[in-house]
């Protein structure tokens, strides 16, 4: 039975057409290695009714020949995405008790193609986070372990449940969001990819808002080839959300010839950091040869306002958020403090939101709140808007020069030990040194894992595209897999 | 630039958010950690820059001017900690 749940997304919808295997077998499959799973803290909201519902209907339209790749694939939602009559908290306890009534364009989208939603998984409070320690259901743990060791490590974050579940073959692929690398940094901490679209690609609408002229929801999967899959089934305009672009989604799958010959690859100098570990610096030579060895032309580039993403990044999004969470008042939806004799409106907001949010969310709140104030907002906000604009120049530049795609690692170490970072805010921001840039500037961003350290931990990888050009940027990343070779797994100790 | 408790209890204030008193200088020295890292930024000249207003250029959509949706009162207070005859219920507000 577990070995249906080690199936990738082409392999099980192939499985699926030919008649080797149902839904409901696939299902139950994870379903049992999902109640198996608990000391990893990956899925924070079973719904195997739910599961098993769509499962069946999804057998019946693959028996009628009616059925898109997607269908009846079991698959895990992250807690960010709205689903309709289930627990959607965004690790909140601010949201505790919320059953939407709606359901987020994405996974609706995901629910009509007929995909199978096994449950939800567990996240960063509000998506705020890159370990996965912020989430008021506990830690999410990564099911890889350093060699010789029992340590528990981060699965990164904020998707660090799905990337955790995905790694842990708890499902087939996972949606994950991602505003400053959510997305990218888990995937490459746990072996597994993920996709981050060009901005406007998928739909943010029903999706619990953090920075919203950053966030992006894309695919957490095993291979290159299953981005692709379920990454057309996330995407496509929306009228819902006024930033979805009217475009045609492609077929990206089809897109995936492997033949980048001629393909101009940037290396972006300012991306080797002073005191990035050699390891790192030497996967993402190997890296470099191995789009050279596929026919790829390699080009050093330079991204000169690189060293200025993050602190940009924390101006921008904690702005974006303290706008964004202003909803949270206790008044529509979510958890009210109990007040005291004589307390007002007031005292209401206050001590909800104090009890409601966790303290990195308070922070981040409250530093939005500051560089937004009168007296600030020049100095601050409208400076790393100013700053974003030269961000996204420096890219523009780059690719009108030819450029195809961009490598550079995706994150600066591998996955490190829960609990080791967390109370340096500003040292867990540095964990979003290579990812933060391609959110600023809007681009489509993908990690691969592309080898493992010292301690066998996996590393990955980052390719960044032009905009829009989703499929190009998957048809590299599934080249540089392929030379890769990338098929470790975690042992298994849960 | 560094925030002393009372800017500190100023902004926690703007943010509707209560901090106990003892709790400020701990809040104020966090701030002043991650303003200190944004400071970077005034090291660049933006005089001739324009500020992002949107990542990807693109023309927002417009629609007719139309009632699309409504009569949801039911599903719109569901979630309400305390509703009370079709509406949303707070402290009192006005003496």
């Amino acid at each position: 039975m577990s070995e249906l749940t080690k199936l990738t997304i082409a392999e099980a919808r192939d499985a699926l057409r030919r008649g080797d295997v149902t839904s409901v077998e696939l299902t139950e499959a994870c379903l049992s290695a999902i109640d198996g799973a608990d000391p990893l803290g990956a899925f924070v909201h079973k719904t195997p009714e739910i599961a098993l519902e769509r499962a069946r209907a999804a057998d019946a339209r693959i028996k009628a020949g009616d059925a898109p790749g997607m269908c009846g694939i079991p698959v895990g939602i992250k807690d960010l995405f709205c689903t309709e009559g289930v627990p959607s908290q965004a690790a909140s306890k601010i949201l505790e008790g919320f059953r939407p009534e709606y359901e987020s364009t994405v996974s609706g989208q995901l629910r009509d193609a007929g995909a199978v939603m096994l449950g939800k998984l567990n996240m960063d409070e509000f998506a705020m986070g890159s370990s996965n320690e912020t989430s008021v259901y506990g830690n999410a743990v990564n099911p890889w372990r350093a060699e010789g060791s029992n340590a528990a490590l981060t699965p990164g974050g904020s998707s660090g449940g799905s990337a955790a579940a995905v790694a842990a073959d708890l499902c087939l692929a996972a949606t994950g969001t991602d505003t400053g690398g959510s997305i990218r940094q888990p995937a490459a901490f746990t072996g597994t990819v993920g996709l981050k679209p060009t901005y406007g690609r998928a739909s943010r609408w029903g999706i619990v808002a953090f920075a919203s002229s950053l966030d992006q929801a894309g695919p957490m999967t095993k291979t290159v080839r299953d981005a692709a899959i379920m990454g057309a089934a996330m995407m496509g305009h929306d009228p819902k959300d006024s930033t979805s672009a009217d475009l045609p989604v492609p077929d990206f799958e089809a897109m995936l010839t492997g033949d980048i010959r001629g393909r101009v690859i940037g290396i972006p100098r300012e991306y080797r950091m002073e005191g990035m570990p050699a390891e790192i610096e030497a996967l993402w030579t190997r890296g470099r040869e191995m789009l050279a060895d596929a026919g790829a032309e390699i080009r050093d580039i330079s991204l000169p306002h690189t060293k200025y993403a993050l602190p940009t990044y924390y101006v921008i999004a904690p702005a974006e958020a303290s706008s964004n969470l202003a909803r949270y008042d206790g008044v529509r939806y979510g958890y009210r403090a109990k007040l005291a004799q004589g307390d007002g409106i007031t005292e209401m907001y206050e001590k909800t939101r104090a009890e409601g949010f966790g303290a990195e969310v308070r922070r981040r709140v409250m530093v939005g709140t500051y560089v937004l104030s009168a007296g600030y907002y020049d100095a601050y906000y409208n400076r790393a808007r100013k700053v974003r604009t030269l961000i996204k120049r420096d890219f523009e530049e780059v690719f009108a020069a030819g450029v195809d795609a961009i490598l550079t690692p995706a994150t600066p170490s591998a996955a490190f030990e829960l609990g080791k970072e967390f109370d340096d805010p500003v040292q867990m921001y540095l964990n979003d040194v290579f990812t933060v840039t391609v959110n600023l500037a809007g681009l489509p961003g993908l990690a691969v894992p592309a080898g493992l350290d010292a301690q066998g931990l996996p590393l990955g990888l980052q390719l960044i595209g032009r905009p829009w050009e989703e499929g190009d940027l998957l048809n590299i990343g599934h080249a540089l897999e392929r030379a890769a070779g990338f098929v470790a797994k975690p042992g298994k100790w849960w | 630039m560094s925030i002393d408790s009372a800017t500190a209890a100023k902004v926690a204030k703007l943010a509707r958010i209560r901090v106990e008193d003892a709790e400020l200088p701990a809040l104020a020295a966090e701030f002043n950690a991650i303003l200190g890292f944004i400071e970077q930024l005034q090291e660049l000249d933006v005089d001739d820059v324009e500020p992002m207003v949107s990542v990807e250029p693109m023309r927002l959509k417009r629609r007719d001017d139309v009632v699309t949706d409504g009569d949801r009162q039911a599903q719109v207070l569901s979630n309400a900690p305390d509703a009370r005859e079709g509406f949303f219920a707070v402290p009192k507000v006005v003496e």
